[in-house]
C-alpha cells in the first residue's frame, strides 16, 4: 500500500451510475429473496396461501424446542467438516500429482475436472447405485473385505455415503484452483530449496503449502458454504435424511419442510437460521483464519 | 421451481390466446403419471377430445406427486393454477383444509347439470374423498391398495407350494425360513412401511391407526398405533429382521425393484405393482391377500387405499367447470372405467365397471387381479373406512425414521412406536391449530 492509486471522479453521480447495475443485481437476487425469507419466517400459511397469520417468533421457538432439529446441527457440523476436510486434502493431493505429470497432462486433468459437470442429485444417485446393499458394485466388493455395507440401517455408512458423494462432486472445483495455485508458484524457489538439499516432502510443507494458503483459505470458505447449502440434492436422492435422522443436515431439513411438507413458515425460519450461521462462519473465517494467510 | 412456474405461465398464456381462435374451452390437467401410466392418461384425454368438440382436456406431466403438488401451489399463488390437479392420498387432508383453493367435485357436477350419483362409485374408495357432510370433494381417479406379491419360482425352489401362498403372518415367517434355508438372501421385504405395516395393518385387523375414525371424523384425531397388537406385529417383523427373514430395502417404493429383480421373494406393496411385474419380472409370480393374525377377532376386515384423486381448483370460468364436469362424467362411464382398471391394475372407479370386468371373465383369465378389489369391496367399519390425517406426509416420514431405528436395533419396538406416536401427534396438533378457522 505504498503508492496511493485512487481514481478521483469529476462528477459525484458517475460512480453511482457505474455501480448501479451491480447493485441492482445484488438487490434483486440477494437482498430481496433474503428479505422475503425473513418476512415468511414470522408467518404461518396454509399450503395454498389462502390464509396467512402473523405468528411472531413461533416458527423459531418451535425449532428450538424440536430435539431432532437441534441434533441436526451436530449432524451438519460433522458433515461439513468431513466434506471440506477430505475434499481439500484429496484435491490437493491430486493437484500436486497432476502438476508433476508431463505426458498426457491435459487428458489427465480433463478427467479430474469432469465430475463437476454432474448435478449433485445425479451424484447422489450414482453413489446410491454403487453402494446399494448386496447388489451395488462397491458394496459387493466390500463384502469380500468383511464389511457388511448397509447404509439403509447403519448411521455411519449413510453418513460416509453422502460425504463421499459430496466430496466427489466438489473435488474438481478444488482441484482446478489448487492446480492454478501450484502453477503460479515460481519454479526458482523450489529449485533453490532443492539445491539447498530439501527433500520433496520438506519443500512441499515449507514452500509450496504456505504459498498456496490464499487458495486454500478461499476454498475452505467455498467448501463450507457448499456443504451447508448445495448438498440437499445428494441427501435427497441417496438417503432422504435416514436412517432415522442420521443424515438429515440442516439444508435437507429445510428443503423437506418447505417443498415436501409444504410448511413455508417453518422452512423460512430455518433458512434464516442457516443464513445467520453461514454469515457468522464467514466472518470468523475472514477475521481469524485470514490473518494466518500469507498473500 | 422458477423454470416450472415459467413453463406454467407460458402454458396458461398460450391457452388464453389460443382458446378464442378454436372456440373450444381448454381444461388443464396436471398429473404425475410417468411412462406407461402417462400414456394411459394421454389416451384418456385424446379419446375424450375426439368424442366431443366443446372442450379440450390438456394433460401435463408435472413430475412426482409431491412435485406436481408444489408446482400447483406455486401456480395457484400466482393465479395460474390448472383446472384439474392429481393429488396423492396423503395430500387429501391438506387439500380439504384449503377451502378457498378447491371446488368440491360434487358441486362442480351439480352446477354443470351433469347427472351425478355418488352411490355409483366404489364406497371404500369414494368414501375416502367425501366430506363428513356427504359431499364428494375429489374424483377417485387412480386408487390402489396394498397386497402380497410372491415369487412362485422361488417358492418351488424352496419346496413350498407355489399355488398356496401364506395368508397369515405365522405362515409368512415359516415360508421365509424355508426360503432362507434354500439360500434366498431376501425372503421378505416391504414397500411403504407406514402404509402397509401400520395403516393397512390397522384397517385389516379392524383396529384404529388414529382416533376419531382415523381422522375421518375430525381434525382433532390422535395417533394410536402403539397398541399391543401393533407392538406385537412390529416386534414380529423386528425378530424376522434379526434372523435375516425380513430385509429392509428403504423408504417409499424402493423395495418394489428388489422384487422385480428376483432379489426378494415376497413383498407387501401396492396392487399397482402388477403392471410392472408383468413387464419386468423374469419369473412366475402370484398375488395374494395381505397377511393377518388369525387369532385377532374381526380380521381380516378391509385394506385402505393409496394412489391419487383429481381435485378441481378454484377461480376458473363457469364454462371451464362444465368442461371439467363433462370429463369426469366421461371417466365414470362403465366402459371407460373398466378399461382403465384392466389396463393399470388400479381399482375400478364405479361398481358397474367392476361388475362388467367380472362378467367379461377378466379376473378368471388373470388370477390375482381381483385380490385388490375383494380386499376393498367390503362393508367397511368406522375403524377401517380410511385414514385421513393432516400433515400426513410428515407423519409417514416420522414413521419411516422410527421404524428404521427399530430394524437396526437402536430402539426397542416400544420406544420406536411410542416416539413415532408422540412426534406424529405434534404434527396433528399443529395441523389442527393451523386449520381451525
Amino acid at each position: 500500500m505504498a503508492v496511493e492509486k485512487r481514481v478521483r471522479f469529476q462528477s459525484w453521480w458517475l460512480p453511482w451510475v457505474l455501480i448501479a447495475p451491480q447493485m441492482a443485481i445484488v438487490l434483486v437476487f440477494f437482498f430481496w429473496p433474503a428479505g422475503q425469507a425473513i418476512y415468511q419466517s414470522v408467518l404461518t400459511q396454509d399450503a395454498f396461501g389462502t390464509s396467512t397469520e402473523f405468528v411472531g417468533l413461533l416458527n423459531f421457538t418451535r425449532l428450538w424446542s424440536d430435539q431432532t432439529y437441534l441434533s441436526s446441527f451436530w449432524t451438519t457440523a460433522v458433515f461439513s467438516v468431513l466434506v471440506a476436510g477430505i475434499g481439500l486434502a484429496v484435491a490437493l493431493l491430486l493437484a500436486v500429482m497432476a502438476d508433476r505429470v508431463i505426458k498426457g497432462a491435459a487428458f489427465y486433468k480433463t478427467l479430474l475436472i469432469w465430475p463437476y459437470a454432474v448435478a449433485p442429485a445425479v451424484a447422489g444417485v450414482l453413489f446410491l447405485f454403487m453402494f446399494a446393499p448386496s447388489v451395488g458394485v462397491v458394496s459387493y466388493g466390500l463384502r469380500y473385505l468383511g464389511v457388511d455395507w448397509n447404509h439403509l440401517l447403519d448411521d455411519d455408512h449413510a453418513m460416509a455415503l453422502i460425504v463421499m458423494a459430496a466430496v466427489w462432486n466438489q473435488i474438481s472445483y478444488n482441484f482446478l484452483f489448487f492446480l492454478a495455485g501450484l502453477q503460479s508458484i515460481p519454479k526458482s524457489l523450489i529449485e533453490a530449496a532443492a539445491i539447498d538439499g530439501a527433500r520433496p516432502w520438506r519443500r512441499f510443507w515449507t514452500i509450496v503449502f504456505p504459498l498456496l494458503s490464499p487458495v486454500t483459505f478461499f476454498l475452505l470458505v467455498i467448501n463450507i458454504v457448499y456443504a451447508f447449502f448445495n448438498t440437499f440434492g445428494i441427501v435427497d436422492t441417496a438417503t432422504q435424511g435416514g436412517p432415522g435422522k442420521a443424515t438429515s443436515i440442516l439444508v435437507y431439513r429445510l428443503y423437506y419442510d418447505g417443498f415436501k411438507a409444504l410448511d413455508l413458515g417453518g422452512s423460512a425460519a430455518q433458512s434464516v437460521v442457516l443464513m445467520v450461521i453461514v454469515i457468522t462462519l464467514t466472518v470468523i473465517q475472514f477475521r481469524y483464519v485470514e490473518k494466518k494467510v500469507q498473500y | 421451481m422458477k423454470l416450472k412456474s415459467l413453463v406454467s405461465c407460458s402454458l396458461v398464456a398460450f391457452a388464453a390466446f389460443s382458446a378464442p381462435a378454436q372456440a373450444q374451452v381448454e381444461v388443464q390437467w396436471w398429473h404425475s403419471m410417468p411412462t406407461a401410466l402417462g400414456e394411459w392418461v394421454n389416451d384418456l384425454a385424446k379419446d375424450f377430445n375426439s368424442k366431443q368438440k366443446a372442450y379440450k382436456v390438456v394433460p401435463v406431466f408435472k413430475g412426482s406427486y409431491d412435485e406436481s403438488m408444489t408446482a400447483a401451489i406455486a401456480a395457484f399463488r400466482s393465479g395460474n393454477a390448472p383446472h384439474i390437479l392429481q393429488v396423492f392420498e396423503v395430500g387429501t387432508a391438506t387439500m380439504m383444509a384449503s377451502k378457498g383453493a378447491i371446488v368440491p367435485v360434487g358441486k362442480v357436477m351439480q352446477d354443470a347439470g351433469q347427472k351425478f350419483d355418488p352411490k355409483a362409485y366404489v364406497p371404500a374408495v369414494a368414501g375416502y374423498y367425501t366430506a363428513p357432510n356427504g359431499q364428494m370433494l375429489s374424483f377417485p381417479f387412480n386408487s390402489s391398495t396394498p397386497v402380497f406379491h410372491y415369487n412362485k419360482d422361488a417358492f418351488k425352489a424352496a419346496g413350498l407350494d407355489p399355488e398356496k401362498p401364506p395368508t397369515t403372518w405365522p405362515e409368512v415367517t415359516l415360508a421365509a425360513a424355508k426360503l432362507k434355508a434354500s439360500g434366498h438372501k431376501c425372503p421378505f421385504t416391504t414397500s411403504w412401511g407406514s402404509w402397509t405395516q401400520l395403516e393397512s395393518f390397522s384397517a385389516w385387523h379392524n383396529v384404529e391407526f388414529a382416533s376419531k375414525g382415523n381422522g375421518m371424523r375430525g381434525s382433532d384425531a390422535r395417533l394410536t398405533f402403539n397398541s399391543p397388537l401393533h407392538l406385537r406385529h412390529i416386534e414380529n417383523l423386528a425378530n424376522m429382521a434379526k434372523q435375516g427373514l425380513f430385509v429392509y430395502k428403504g423408504r417409499g417404493n424402493a423395495a418394489d425393484a428388489t422384487f422385480y429383480s428376483g432379489e426378494c421373494a415376497m413383498v407387501t406393496g401396492s396392487s399397482a405393482m402388477y403392471a410392472n411385474i408383468k413387464r419386468n419380472a423374469k419369473f412366475a409370480s402370484g398375488i395374494s391377500t395381505l397377511p393377518y393374525y388369525p387369532d385377532v377377532q374381526g380380521a381380516p376386515q378391509n385394506t385402505v387405499i393409496g394412489g391419487a384423486s383429481l381435485w378441481v381448483m378454484s377461480g376458473k370460468k363457469p364454462e371451464e367447470y362444465k368442461g371439467v364436469a363433462a370429463f369426469f362424467d366421461y371417466l365414470s362411464q362403465t366402459d371407460v372405467a373398466a378399461a382403465s382398471h384392466k389396463r393399470t391394475g388400479y381399482l375400478p372407479v364405479t361398481i358397474a365397471s367392476f361388475e362388467q370386468t367380472d362378467k367379461a371373465g377378466f379376473y378368471k383369465e388373470n388370477p390375482g387381479t381381483d385380490v385388490s378389489v375383494t380386499q376393498m369391496i367390503r362393508k367397511t367399519t368406522d375403524k377401517s373406512r380410511g385414514i385421513r390425517l393432516g400433515n400426513f406426509v410428515q407423519i409417514r416420514t416420522i414413521v419411516d425414521e422410527e421404524l428404521e431405528q427399530i430394524w437396526s436395533g437402536k430402539k426397542t419396538v416400544k420406544e420406536g412406536l411410542d416416539s413415532a406416536v408422540s412426534r406424529g401427534n405434534e404434527q396433528l396438533a399443529r395441523f389442527e391449530a393451523a386449520n381451525k378457522g
